[in-house]
């Protein structure tokens, strides 16, 4: 059973980090930890990035991950993986949604999208962390709605915690209404089941 | 099991469980999600006032007319709610009044970074500040206790970290309150000359009655570790202390205003050296000097923004960060993510039309203030709600109205309710020339979609009467009153110039609601659609910036069926009828 996890949660208004931060307050309480979960609010409708701070352990006091300090980064989009991956601690695990959501300033030409953000991130981290991209976006569609990307994501992270599955999977069902469990459900095994089989970036 | 709530979900849970009968509030970031979440507890009678002194006027009546009272607000609110506040001081309570004020250190969402703490001085009441979100309840009912054992209201000051932190709460116990019976008492209640020079030596007692109390009342807590630093906090500060600062002895203050004096003394007299560690201004640490207690604080830690454990590190301890696997110096910087108007947003072609009118533009508070930066950058001033209106008047009189005829005031619909309308009366009595522009998006946008008085809606969704905005400022004087679609941005342009040339005061209302209130119209089958063949990537539909609408890698724009809601603006500028509105011919 874990006894101290800090991660953080990236992406853009509307893709689901509240969400998913919600959830692992249950997670934590499920587990017997203390936890905070710090949301950004206000601009998160505007297109903004938006981060989500969780931390637990038997006992929490700063509600805030600070650079180097992360266990994990999961990224729900490339940009956000690049703007968040110095959070990441030694030997922690940064998993990034392969999906791009173009910047205004990138849509007009003003900025360039980086490319190859995976490779870029695996020679940064020179071994000092594990770096994996997937597709969650598909996976949450194949699941039955795209906006299951954030679980795919919790469920590519409780595959390197030691913690039982059905922790998240009653998590899910006391946040989700019950027509929204089953594609949940699935998105989450879905991140679960493909990092078993996906080892490189 | 404990649930696990927001600071200010349990602050609501806190005044339910106080058995709170009225709260009065105007939003405001990070306050806004209390009323809300009272809102869902039936008993309480939860409203929406049109800005934050009728909020607390509210509380102040429901409280002396026996009931237990609260009103909540940003911080610049209680700037608003001043007037009440500092009278309210003296005329006491009857039910308990507690008035939750949110700080915003770092300016996530606000127009400055004042630290309320010093309401508390000013007005002589009692303040406290919780660090997490079962503080935020318990000190919520500790604040109930305390406003009518000292017959007093009392704030409660939170800030953005601990109002948008989601923490582990135990619920409190549900206390039964009858409302207590109402007495007439002009010599407490009745706030002139001969009554206030009485009720002001009071107040004096109460506040040294409140200070040697704190000690034992004040839900201070004291953790004795190394003798060689002792650190003086509070609030969230407190948990960043925790973190960076393991050995060293901590006084964790809960009540913040008036000072438990004494027992910070005897903390002082245990350690080699003091350090006051609180965000913002040096409020503990100035009074605390002013006691003889030597200390140390705002000489090693910035006034600016907000803590964090690093920060302290850097600062106090030399400690050494932990060290990134990533660190940001390897990697690519990330193009910035600013927050942009949304797709179909309402603002957008009115601020096309100013940004082509190339007009003054006295602005406000809003969604709206997005105008004043790309692509449209069509606003010159933007200082607090209400302030466009007036600031306009001004530049009318301080160029002999030279000013008049080329300035627009821009303003909300809930910002006009909220303070605008009295600008106008001015601007109207005052002979003045100004033109006004209310965006009424029949919401209160910014602040995550609160119902208003012009909304026809109350806080709870039930049917409410709404304000016909017309009549008001017609009734208030104005010149003229057009209303006018903001989407239709060739017609703004049209009546902004005749407005503005014309004589006396103008409002011109542009109506549009909101791109966010669902219509059932943002269906992916009405979204806009490219004509490849007539497209010559000009990018005009580019440059408004709308996030539905990015170009391709090859130059022709990309619309994203499941974002666009169809508003037409981008088909509007397209000078060769290249984009086709969802349902026409492609
Ligand atoms: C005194 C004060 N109270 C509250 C706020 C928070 N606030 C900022 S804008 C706004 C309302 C904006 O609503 P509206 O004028 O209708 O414009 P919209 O955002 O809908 O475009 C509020 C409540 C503030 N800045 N100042």
């Amino acid at each position: 059973m874990i006894s101290k996890l800090d991660l953080v949660l990236a992406g853009v208004g509307g893709q689901g980090t509240l969400v998913a931060g919600k959830l692992l307050g249950r997670v934590a309480l499920k587990a017997g930890l203390d936890v905070r979960v710090s949301e950004v609010h206000g601009m998160a409708q505007r297109g903004g990035s938006v981060i989500t701070y969780v931390r637990m352990a038997p006992n929490v006091h700063s509600p805030v991950v600070e650079p180097g300090q992360a266990d994990f980064v999961l990224a729900f989009e490339q940009l956000e993986a690049l703007r968040w991956a110095h959070l990441l601690a030694r030997d922690g695990v940064l998993l990034m949604n392969m999906s791009r959501v173009i910047p205004m300033s990138v849509g007009m030409g003003q900025a360039r999208y980086p490319d190859a953000v995976a490779a870029a991130l695996q020679q940064a981290g020179d071994g000092r962390a594990v770096i994996r991209a997937l597709d969650a976006t598909r996976l949450a569609r194949e699941a039955g709605s795209e906006k299951a990307v954030n679980i795919v994501m919790l469920g590519a992270m409780a595959h390197f915690l030691d913690i039982a599955p059905d922790v998240f999977t009653e998590a899910i069902d006391d946040v989700f209404p019950l027509k929204l469990q089953g594609i949940n459900q699935k998105a989450f095994q879905a991140g679960f089941a493909i990092m078993k089989e996906n080892t490189g970036a | 099991m404990k649930e696990i709530l927001l600071g200010n979900e349990a602050v609501a849970a806190g005044a339910y469980a106080a058995g709170v009968k009225v709260i009065s509030s105007y939003p405001g970031t990070p306050s806004t999600e209390i009323t809300e979440a009272a809102a869902r507890y039936e008993r309480i009678w939860c409203e929406w006032a049109p800005n934050e002194k009728v909020a607390l006027e509210v509380a102040i009546g429901a409280s002396l007319a026996g009931a237990r009272a609260m009103t909540c607000m940003k911080h610049v609110g209680l700037n608003v709610a001043a007037d009440p506040l500092f009278t309210s001081s003296y005329t006491g309570v009857n039910g308990g009044l507690v008035i939750i004020v949110a700080d915003d250190p770092g300016m996530h969402s606000s127009q400055n970074e004042q630290d309320s703490r010093h309401y508390a001085r000013a007005a002589k009441l009692p303040l406290f500040e919780p660090a997490d979100s079962q503080e935020c309840q318990d000190m919520v009912l500790a604040a109930f206790a305390l406003s009518e054992r000292f017959d007093t209201p009392v704030l409660v000051r939170l800030t953005t970290r601990v109002s948008h932190t989601r923490a582990p709460v135990a619920l409190a116990e549900i206390q039964e309150q009858a409302v207590k019976p109402y007495q007439k008492d002009v010599r407490k209640h009745v706030m002139m000359p001969a009554m206030a020079i009485a009720r002001h030596a009071a107040v004096e007692q109460r506040l040294v009655q409140l200070g040697l109390d704190s000690a034992s009342g004040g839900l201070h807590e004291i953790d004795l570790r190394s003798g060689k630093l002792g650190i003086v906090t509070s609030g969230i500060a407190s948990q960043y202390v925790r973190e960076a600062l393991p050995d060293a002895s901590v006084f964790k203050l809960g009540l913040v205003w008036p000072l438990p004096v004494d027992a910070l003394r005897d903390f002082a007299a245990r350690v080699d050296r003091l350090v006051v560690v609180e965000e913002l201004d040096p409020v503990i640490e100035t009074e605390m000097k002013a006691a003889g207690i030597a200390c140390e604080g705002k000489a090693l830690l910035t006034p600016l923004g907000e803590y964090s454990a690093s920060l302290l590190r850097r600062d106090l301890s030399g400690q050494p960060d932990p060290e990134s696997a990533l660190p940001r110096e390897q990697l690519e910087a990330a193009p910035a993510r600013p927050p942009v108007m949304c797709a179909g947003c309402p603002h957008k072609g009115l601020f096309m039309a100013l940004s082509r009118l190339k007009l003054i533009v006295t602005g406000d508070i809003g969604c709206y203030t997005l105008g004043a930066i790309n692509p449209t950058n069509a606003m010159d001033t933007c200082v607090c709600m209400g302030a466009s209106v007036g600031m306009a008047h001004g530049m009318d009189k301080a160029t002999d109205g030279e000013f008049s005829r080329r300035t627009v005031a821009v303003i909300g619909d809930s910002t006009f309710l909220h303070s605008g309308m009295t600008g106008l009366l001015n601007s109207v009595y005052n002979r003045s020339d100004s033109t006004i522009l209310i965006l009424d998006n029949s919401i209160t946008g910014m602040t995550g979609h609160q119902q208003n008085p012009a909304t026809g809606r109350d806080i709870r969704l039930h049917e409410a009467p709404a304000v016909d905005l017309e009549a008001l400022c017609r009734v208030l004087g104005a010149a003229s009153v057009r209303v006018v679609d903001p989407a239709d941005t060739w017609q703004v342009e049209q009546v902004v110039s005749e407005e503005v040339a014309r004589s006396g005061v103008s409002v011109i209302i542009a109506r549009r609601p909101c791109a966010l209130i669902p219509t059932g119209k943002g269906r992916p089958e009405n979204a806009v659609r490219l004509d490849r063949d007539r497209c010559r990537r000009c990018k005009a539909c580019i440059r408004i910036m709308c996030p539905a609408l990015t170009a391709g890698p090859d130059g022709y724009p990309v619309i994203d069926p499941n974002s666009c809601n169809g508003c037409g603006l981008c088909v509007r500028v397209c000078r060769f009828d290249a984009l086709k509105r969802g349902g026409e011919q492609a």
